[in-house]
């Protein structure tokens, strides 16, 4: 019978069927932060539990660590307190762990690929919703509960309905200045925040096949802002040649067997999806959101649109815009903008600062701008020096930070001021995610850069 | 950890009539610093409750004394955004053991399945007759019968059905989690894994 690249690797994890129940879901390798974990860990030992495989566990520190002065010991005691049970619980049971400082320290889905922790045809869970990161390996891969981290870690196993199928098909090139940020926050648009509820996404043609790993890493991590559990790409030459002698990713005799499993995963022609829907590349171009969920975003020379074009309650519509101090039918581009961020595990690697770089070359600043440029990780971070764009940046007037996921969710002191506008790489915007009454805009690295020099909304296309 | 047996809980509701509502609002990330479950109820819905000084936004529904009781009715997608099973010890601990709603996020509904709060999926109809009955009388009750798998107006008697799969519900009806489950299955577990490729 035909299959699906999802059905493939998902079916080959399930230990134990539960009839009108759960599958009993084997879990490769499990991601774990200083936020998620601590509680996971209590549970554990309460029960008298053990970590039954520390070496298909990797721990990072990074939602709530300070993205300057990293040297220094972390000032708020909380942050602190999690950090050091993270620090600790690793080295209990034995397993490894990338703490602050470390030279393979980022942000969790930022360090898993870049270590081959990720890998087609492996099932990948962490307390993150982000995790949806890593389907850009053809792996299946979502967010989890604290109890579920319990679970992985005691039993290497979670329990999962299977979700439905769903595949979205893009062919076509993309236009000037159409990155995967504006691909994803597309399709999202279209899909709205709850339209891919209850399904796992293939992603499928030109646009996607054409995309660099970053790029699809991109596209995979928006997935969750549709409401789906995860998003899958099937693995290609690119993927190979990605993960190819990385720290964790097999060798010899192991890479060989691996390979021959890994070129089956892919799609049979006939399969068939639960949901399948297409659009051309055409159609897409760079987004920007105007409201408080991925979902509200539109072409950026577009304005935002009246309540009644929208499927949705009014009444929460509105709310949202009286929130961000917008109205209906506004023009997006002009807007003055506080704060530009261009990081998070959506758009913090190499790439994005190449593009980002790309357009603030030869420009400076605008004053009114507080920009915050944070690599995912310090290997990022190593790369943006050698590849001399922090030099390009310095002459901008632009500053690196320190690695971490920083201003994406203001756990940290990367917090946008109550009132202040925000243009965001990265991936949510809901009231007050960058900080207690901040607006955010998400939007790509290039519409980022654009507006990073002018100070307002712009359309990166005119600096191109 | 275990939570208490889910049988029937007939109680008055809060109806929060917003659709979208994301685990950003239910609790907001600076308050994810716990290095252990307790106290997520005090900071429910932080920033709907509470003006940036402290004091209450009276508006603000569980503000209102006249709203009380073990079930929160909200709107449409609720519980969108982030993994974070804080959003249901929230819920939890602040006394809620049931969320009412027309549609939710799936993390959310596996993560409140897993630490005992039931969520009730109904019509959107059936939603807009809650919310029109405990504004016409906030001290209308609900019942819940997970048995039955059943939500009931008690003021009408009108009555809705509602889905949970039967692993699911016979855990919440003991009491039991996954966690329980899975300790049982450790060798077959082993064994699996012992024959993983990476
Ligand atoms: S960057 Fe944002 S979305 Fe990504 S892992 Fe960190 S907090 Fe989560």
């Amino acid at each position: 019978m035909s299959t699906t690249l999802f059905d493939k690797v998902w079916d080959s994890h399930v230990i134990r069927k539960i009839k009108d129940g759960p599958d009993v879901f084997f879990i490769d390798r499990h991601l774990i932060h200083e936020v998620t974990s601590p509680v996971a860990f209590l549970g554990l030992k309460s029960r008298n539990n053990t970590v039954i495989y520390p070496e298909r566990t990797f721990a990072t520190a990074d939602h709530n660590t300070p993205t300057i002065n990293q040297h220094l010991p972390v000032e708020d005691p909380l942050s602190a307190n999690q950090l050091k049970a993270l620090e600790e619980n690793s080295a209990e049971w034995g397993i490894p762990h990338w703490g602050l400082g470390h030279a393979k320290n980022g942000i969790v889905h930022v360090v898993g690929p870049e270590n081959g922790i990720t890998l087609p045809g492996a099932t990948i869970v962490c307390g993150d919703s982000h995790t949806s990161t890593h389907g850009a390996f053809g792996a299946i891969a979502f967010g989890i509960g604290t109890s579920e981290v319990e679970m992985v870690l005691s039993s290497q196993c979670i329990m999962q309905p299977k979700p439905k199928k769903m595949r979205i098909n893009i062919n076509g090139e993309l236009g000037l200045g159409v990155t995967p940020k504006d691909v994803a926050l597309f399709i999202i648009s279209k899909l709205t925040t709850s339209g891919a509820t209850g399904y796992f996404v293939e992603y499928a043609g030109d646009v996607f096949r054409n995309m660099t790993m970053e790029g699809r890493m991109t596209v995979c991590n928006l997935s969750i802002e549709m409401g789906a559990r995860g998003g899958i790409i099937a693995p290609d030459k690119k993927t190979f040649n990605y993960i190819k002698g990385r720290l964790f990713t097999p060798k010899g005799d192991a890479w060989n067997t691996a390979m021959k499993y890994w070129e089956t995963l892919s799609t049979d022609e006939d399969a068939v999806f639960d949901k399948e829907l297409s659009f051309n590349s055409s159609e897409i171009e760079p987004m920007i959101t105007y409201g408080t969920n991925p979902g509200m975003g539109t072409g950026i020379s577009k304005t935002i649109p009246n309540a009644e074009e929208i499927d949705g309650g009014v009444a929460t519509y509105k709310k949202s815009l009286n929130y961000m101090g917008f109205n209906e039918g506004d023009s997006m581009i002009g807007k003055p903008v506080d704060y530009v961020f261009l990081g998070s595990c959506t758009n913090g690697r190499i790439e994005d600062f190449r593009a980002f770089a790309s357009i603030v070359k030869g420009r400076k600043k605008a004053a009114n701008i507080t920009a915050w440029l944070v690599p995912g990780s310090h290997v990022v971070e190593a790369a943006i020096k050698e590849e001399g764009l922090l030099a390009i940046f310095t002459e901008a007037g632009f500053e690196l930070r320190e690695p971490g996921c920083s201003a994406c969710l203001a756990m940290n002191d990367d917090k946008v001021p109550a009132g202040k506008l925000a243009v965001s790489t990265s991936n949510r915007n809901f009231e007050g995610r960058q900080g207690p009454g901040s607006r955010t805009l998400l939007a790509s690295p290039l519409v980022a850069a654009a507006t990073a020099v002018t100070g307002v909304v712009t359309d990166p296309r005119t600096l191109l | 950890m275990a939570y208490d047996k889910f049988e029937i809980l007939k109680s008055t509701a809060v109806p929060l009539p917003i659709e979208n509502v994301d685990t950003d609002q239910i609790i907001p990330a600076r308050f994810l610093k716990a290095t252990e479950r307790k106290g997520f109820g005090d900071n429910l819905f932080r920033d709907w409750r509470y003006n940036p000084d402290n004091t209450l936004k009276e508006e603000f529904v569980l503000n209102n004394p006249i709203y009380k009781g073990g079930i929160l009715v909200g709107g449409k997608n609720f519980g969108s955004g982030s993994s974070r099973e804080h959003a249901a010890w929230a819920v939890y601990d602040y006394g809620f053991r049931c969320v009412v709603s027309s549609f939710f996020a799936d993390i959310f509904r596996g993560n409140c399945l897993n630490i005992g709060v039931l969520p009730v999926q109904v019509s959107a109809e059936f939603l807009e007759k809650i919310y029109k009955a405990i504004e016409a009388d906030p001290t209308t009750e609900l019942e819940i019968n997970l048995q039955n798998q059943t939500i009931t107006l008690l003021v009408s008697d009108e009555k809705e059905s509602f889905d949970i799969n039967d692993y699911k519900k016979e855990n919440m009806l003991n009491g039991y989690d996954d966690i329980d489950y899975l300790t049982k299955m450790k060798e077959e577990i082993k064994d699996f894994a012992s024959k993983r490729p990476f």
